[in-house]
């Protein structure tokens, strides 16, 4: 196998306990869910404790990499599979691109176990919830840290588990249940993409190693790259909630909150970006599925901003909110090299604020008796300070006010799609701009609702501050949302930091200055904010949604028929063809069984009927049989 | 250490242990169980001890053991191992302990008029079946192993007719009648075997390593395949020839149910792999894509099937008919790859499907019922049974981390270069393997209470407690659910009928834990560190391959650059 | 002497008694009749064995008087047992081991 790819050193010194970051999560994950109820009283922090020495041994290993030429280390720790000529070893690949999601996974899964402690201080099943959360974690690790495509599947399918078990926490909600089994299946149909995407890599190439798909790819037919790249993209469209599998996201927002912050909304669903962004050779080989990286982003960017307009729960709004901002990311990758450090960029600086905005919504639900109805929000802002100004600057940093993270980000992401080019630039450019001006409108609608007006409050609420371990997460990640753009894209590009895994940064001729982008952008940000403030700041906001509205608002509650589709398409028809299956499994092939036992059986019966009873009939049967044998006897002799 | 005859210990063992219980009075049946259980750990340990006698990179066939038995015909009593075979007897030996201490407290159901059945036969037919099946992966005559196939059927007959459910008559019959014609057609085949190995040879003889060295004319390979491939496609169910496995997958006794699925019919799949390829290699190569057809059609027909089933047991059955496509998949896409991973499956299929299949019965024990639509809610009353019926259900469906992913993984990446369309059809199948351990995981465990855990307060709802086994379930019963909330979680809402009560349901017990801890144990130190059973049974797969004509070293890829990935004929 | 005389004598013998043991009721005269097939077959081994000078058919004979001996004691105790519980020894009247 020719190594392209950096070559990796062998490993010394701190990074090559580089594991640690997986184990320690995973050991907490399984001393809490083996010690059952002597754990319960300290669980939770043992818990906290695993992510935050985790993050402590990300950031020291990033240290570590960045006084290493070439920035990339791998680490090989046992042989998996070793048969014929498939030969897995379980390995950490530890590369700038997988270091700042260690970092973020565990930075951000620290601040929301501690938020947790606090979110979850009155719940019976809180043990639980930790191993989960911690079960999260370790999984979410060996996708991004595995140096193989197979590490990162056994990730991926972790992560669906850990997603399955935290969504259906308050499993006794029938609507719990099937959100989470519905989000595993949905994602099941991604990962039957990733996994004949591995198979044809070996089939192939005869590796799943990262190094050696990499480094191999290029001698592949197009085709055959054509359709590794489609199938990694079903892939991570089931994980990330792309179009045409974006419906179960919303509907996880029936787990706990802080597993939306973390899971739905920082990191799980952007392992989708991940994987194509780890996969750059494979599409730089394809410029095909890369345009199909690209539609699939445009279309969901639109579908998640537009679904988001018209819902009422807040968690949902914010959930489609991700799917939205999820597509700019497919977007930036979808557009090759110029993208990728763009959609790093935009995917930390979303990780930062979506989880901040995450939190807040769970304070809000905290303080409104786990209402999520923004319709019965309303003037929260002075009962909840803390929140309100945490979940304000989250807020600002999503539609992208000037200067705090999302305007750093997006709009980088905007000029990179401009900068394409011809007819598809402009066209990918506007959507991205729309959806821009739809995240203003949606969101701002959002803090109007809920923090602003006259109070809606259902009786015998009574709004108050969470507490501390619940506040301070928030903070901090409001300090990242303001902050993180800045720092990703200003002060110490991302795009340098990840040279060794995308090449060296382009400086684009920009067709469009960035200048008139901005203000462009700037423009119709206001305009959006602005025709939100007009239908809900401006007058009184009924507590029930309104029945007699325009079929697109119907359309964009019920996610552009999403669901309707699934349903028609895949459910109904599938319920259909199970019950005619077992019907015919009864009836047709075991009744095929029976049915010649049943006529066996019968055809005994009536050949029975000649045992008379009767001493001579059996004796006349006997002669005319021996005189039979002695005339075919006499016959053949003859 | 090898000059100890472990497999003739090994068979002998247990059919002793059988010949004492079957001997002790009906009365003993506390004796009889502790007997069974001493005799089949003795049997386990036997097992680990040949697998260290074993030397995974020598002869093909090892602790060979051979005893001339009917002269005239040239049968012997031989028997040997190899990486393949020796896996399944350690798979025997894990497996039957468990199934004693699952069957620890199980009863027979009453027969009216007449006295309950001693479970002394019970633990008696069990060992001896436990010998038998031993007999059948370690037999290196081919006569001897119809021997074995045959003799298996009359202890799971007895097992499942006389400890089974209510239509067990029904169901033990047709087991019985069903394998009874496959094992008489491959008797056919045996002698049509013998009858060419005379003309060939100059003098008849059964043993396999003689019989693989014949040169039969393809056609008549493909008459003599047909006769095992017809008792080996029933034996491990391939679609159409699986309906007695859910009749009788749901009326065995749980016991029996893990050994019927997890050993039994493994002996289908182990016999395509020892006997259907090496022996008739031509028309191995010309069947396969027939036998593919029906592999993967039963990979999403089981599937299909078991999302549509109603009884928690037919479910297990036909997920298990599912995974058995898989087997023969992984068999005839004829690369190492692929068939190491067929191996892997029938190892780790035998826990994964075992352990489900237990907790099923732990579940059942409760309630009293094999209807899905009986339970609901289990989960917050035996948060420990849900969790190990959860991990049995990802282990089913193959999830990373746990056994079955290995197997399956390899199955199906092996079998993706020869035979890519297949493949992918088969892949569709995990979706579907999802789907159906999901719901059936959401309807008994989650959502608010419901069925045999509600009864009304006057007590006049209360199910059948003659149903079997049913004395486990909660006799306390006065637990009034409290709706459980958490801070910024929802109260959990009780659709509970006006006047009822939930019951309490007993977690698992200190003899349940011991019952699942080995098998929990083994599906994820599997599921992490397969190699070491992949190198007890690579050697194997090897040889059987290079039988076949496939090189071992060089089933795949196809150079860079080729976009063809044609099939091997 | 040619040995086709025994042989149609024991033909002729044999034809009565298999005639016998179908029309007739009583289960003492079925039984005669089958010593009287018997018999006949005895004499067609004598003469096999006579023409061909070989002892084969004799012992053979010898065999079948033994065997029918036997039976004969057999059969009657069969019989008499028959008739002591049915009070009949007609053959039509135990019918009982049927479908």
């Amino acid at each position: 196998m020719n190594e392209v790819v950096p070559a990796s050193v062998p490993v010394d010194g701190l990074l090559s306990v580089a594991w640690l970051v997986i184990v320690l999560p995973l050991a907490g994950a399984a001393l809490l869910l083996l010690g059952g109820r002597r754990t319960d009283r300290w669980g939770h922090l043992l818990a906290t404790g695993t992510v935050v020495a985790a993050f402590a041994v990300a950031l020291a290993c990033t240290l570590a990499l960045t006084e290493r030429a070439g920035r990339t280390v791998s680490l090989d720790l046992f042989t998996f599979i070793d048969t014929g000529n498939l030969d897995v070893t379980a390995g950490l690949l530890f590369d700038p691109l997988s270091a700042v999601f260690a970092l973020l996974i565990t930075g951000v899964g620290a601040l929301i176990h501690v938020y947790s402690i606090g979110y979850m201080a009155h719940d019976p099943g809180r043990r639980r919830f930790f191993a989960y959360l911690n079960l999260f974690v370790a999984a979410m690790l060996l996708l991004v840290l595995g140096n193989s495509y197979v590490a990162l599947y056994v990730g991926w399918e972790g992560v669906g588990l850990a997603s399955y078990l935290l969504i259906a926490f308050w499993h006794t909600r029938p609507a719990a249940a099937t959100a989470a089994k519905k989000a595993f299946l949905m994602n099941r149909v991604g990962d039957v993409g990733l996994a004949l995407a591995i198979f044809l890599m070996f089939a192939q190439l005869g590796t799943t190693s990262y190094a050696g798909v990499f480094g191999s790819v290029g001698l592949l037919a197009g085709g055959t790259v054509t359709a590794i790249g489609l199938l990694l993209l079903l892939g991570a469209c089931g994980k990330s909630g792309q179009f045409p599998l974006q419906a179960w996201l919303p509907d996880a927002m029936e787990g706990p909150t802080p597993v939306s912050a973390l899971i739905h909304a920082a990191t799980m669903v952007t392992a989708g970006v991940y994987l194509i962004a780890r996969s750059a050779p494979v599409y730089d080989a394809t410029p095909t599925a890369r345009t199909v990286v690209l539609a699939v982003g445009a279309v969901t960017l639109l579908i998640g901003a537009i679904a988001g307009c018209a819902h009422d729960d807040i968690k949902k709004v914010l959930a489609y909110s991700t799917v939205s901002q999820i597509g700019y990311m497919f977007l930036a990758v979808g557009l090759g090299p110029v993208g990728y450090a763009a959609a790093i960029a935009h995917l930390l600086a979303h990780g930062f604020f979506k989880a901040g905005l995450f939190l807040g919504a769970g304070s809000v639900m905290h303080a409104m008796d786990d209402s999520v109805d923004m319709r019965r929000f309303g003037g929260l802002a002075r009962k909840l300070p803390i929140t309100f100004v945490t979940f304000g600057l989250g807020y600002l940093a999503l539609i992208g006010f000037p200067f705090l993270s999302g305007w750093w980000t997006k709009d980088a992401i905007i000029e990179v799609a401009l900068d394409r080019g011809g007819w598809s630039g402009w066209v990918l450019g506007g959507v991205a701009v729309l959806g821009a001006g739809l995240t203003a409108f949606y969101m701002t609608r959002l803090m109007l609702m809920t923090f602003f007006g006259r109070p809606r409050w259902e009786e015998g609420v009574h709004p108050h501050e969470a507490p501390a371990s619940m506040t301070a997460p928030m903070v901090l990640l409001a300090f990242g949302s303001v902050a993180a753009g800045f720092l990703l894209v200003a002060a110490f590009p991302l795009s340098g930091w990840l040279e060794p895994v995308f090449g060296e940064p382009e400086e684009a001729a920009h067709l469009v200055s960035p200048l008139v982008v901005s203000i462009v952008v700037t423009v119709v940000v206001a305009l959006g904010a602005l025709t939100a403030w007009l239908f809900v700041g401006r007058r009184e906001v009924p507590t029930t949604a309104p029945a007699r509205v325009s079929p697109v608002v119907t359309a964009a509650r019920r996610g552009l028929y999403a669901d309707t589709i699934n349903e028609s398409l895949v459910m109904r028809p599938g319920v259909w063809l199970t019950r005619a299956l077992v019907w015919l499994d009864a009836r047709g092939v075991d009744g095929a069984v029976n049915g010649a036992a049943a006529a066996l059986g019968g055809g005994s019966a009536r050949l029975g009927r000649a045992q008379t009873g009767f001493v001579r009939s059996y004796a006349l049967g006997i002669l005319g049989g021996a005189v039979l044998v002695a005339g075919a006897l006499v016959a053949v002799t003859a | 250490m090898t000059d100890v005859p472990w497999l003739v210990l090994m068979i002998v063992v247990p059919a002793v242990g059988a010949a004492v219980v079957a001997a002790l009075p009906a009365a003993r049946e506390a004796l009889a169980r502790q007997l069974a259980l001493a005799v089949s750990l003795l049997v386990l340990l036997l097992a680990v001890l040949t697998t260290v006698a074993f030397d995974p990179g020598g002869e093909r066939f090892q602790l060979t053991t051979s005893v001339a038995w009917i002269p005239d015909f040239g049968v012997d009593f031989a028997l040997g191992v190899d990486g393949i075979a020796l896996s399944m007897l350690l798979l025997i030996g894990v497996l039957v302990p468990v199934v004693v201490g699952a069957s620890w407290r199980d009863t027979p159901l009453p027969r009216p008029g007449r006295p309950a059945r001693s479970m002394t036969a019970f633990w008696a037919w069990l060992l001896l079946l436990e010998s038998l099946m031993v007999g059948v992966f370690a037999a290196t005559d081919v006569f001897l192993f119809y021997v074995f196939f045959e003799a298996m059927l009359v202890p799971m007959y007895f097992l499942i007719g006389s400890f089974g459910g209510e239509n067990r008559q029904y169901a033990a019959v047709k087991f019985f009648l069903y394998s009874l014609l496959g094992g008489l057609v491959m008797l056919a085949s045996v002698i049509g075997l013998y009858v060419v190995s005379n003309s060939q040879l100059g003098e008849g003889t059964f043993a396999f390593d003689a019989l693989r060295q014949l040169e039969i004319d393809p056609n008549v390979q493909k008459l003599l395949f047909a006769g095992f491939f017809l008792a080996f496609a029933i034996k491990a169910p391939l679609v159409p020839f699986h309906t007695w496995l859910p009749d009788s997958g749901a009326e065995a006794p749980i016991g029996g149910a893990v050994l019927l699925v997890g050993v039994l019919d493994k002996v289908g799949t182990f016999g395509f792999l020892r006997y259907c390829l090496p022996l008739f290699p031509d028309a191995s190569r010309d069947l396969a894509p027939w036998v593919l057809v029906l592999a993967v059609a039963g990979i999403i027909y089981a599937a299909l099937l078991a999302v549509g089933q109603s009884d928690m047991k037919r479910l297990v059955s036909y997920t298990s008919i599912a995974h058995f496509g898989f087997i023969a998949l992984g068999i005839f896409a004829f690369t190492t790859e692929a068939a190491t991973g067929a191996v892997l499956y029938m190892v780790n299929h035998g826990i994964a499907t075992g352990l489900l299949f237990i907790v099923v019965g732990m579940v059942i024990a409760r309630g009293g019922s094999r209807q899905i639509r009986d339970y609901g809610g289990l989960a917050a009353k035996a948060p420990l049974l849900a969790g190990v019926f959860l991990l049995a259900g990802l282990a089913s469906l193959a999830l990373p981390g746990t056994n079955s992913f290995v197997s399956e993984f390899l199955v199906l990446i092996g079998a993706f270069p020869t035979r890519p369309v297949f493949t992918i059809i088969a892949t569709v199948g995990i979706v579907l393997a999802a789907l159906y351990v999901l719901l059936m995981y959401q309807r008994v465990m989650h959502g608010p209470p419901r069925g045999v855990l509600l009864v009304d307060e006057d007590g006049a709802g209360d199910h059948d407690p003659a149903d079997h086994g049913a004395g486990d379930h909660g006799a306390g019963g006065g637990a009034t659910a409290v709706p459980e909330r958490g801070a910024g979680g929802a109260t959990a809402v009780l659709e509970a009928p006006a006047r009822a009560r939930v019951l309490a349901v007993r977690d698992l017990s200190g003899r349940e834990i011991a019952v699942v801890t080995p098998l929990v144990a083994l599906i994820l130190v599997l599921g992490v560190y397969p190699q070491p059973l992949i190198d007890l049974v690579s050697p194997a797969v090897e040889a059987t391959m290079s039988d076949i004509g496939v090189d071992p070293g060089g089933s795949t890829p196809a150079a860079p650059g080729s976009t063809g990935t044609g099939g091997t004929d | 002497m040619t040995i086709t005389n025994y042989l149609v004598l024991a033909a002729i013998l044999f034809t009565i008694g298999a005639v016998g043991v179908l029309v007739r009721r009583n289960a003492i005269v079925v039984f005669m009749c089958i010593e009287l097939m018997l018999n006949s077959v005895n004499l067609t081994l004598i003469t096999f064995a006579r023409s061909t000078g070989t002892v084969e058919g004799q012992v053979i004979a010898l065999f079948v008087m033994v065997v029918a001996a036997a039976e004969v004691v057999i059969g009657l105790a069969i019989i008499m047992s028959i008739y002591r519980t049915r009070r009949s020894a007609s053959v039509d009247d135990v019918n009982l081991l049927k479908y």
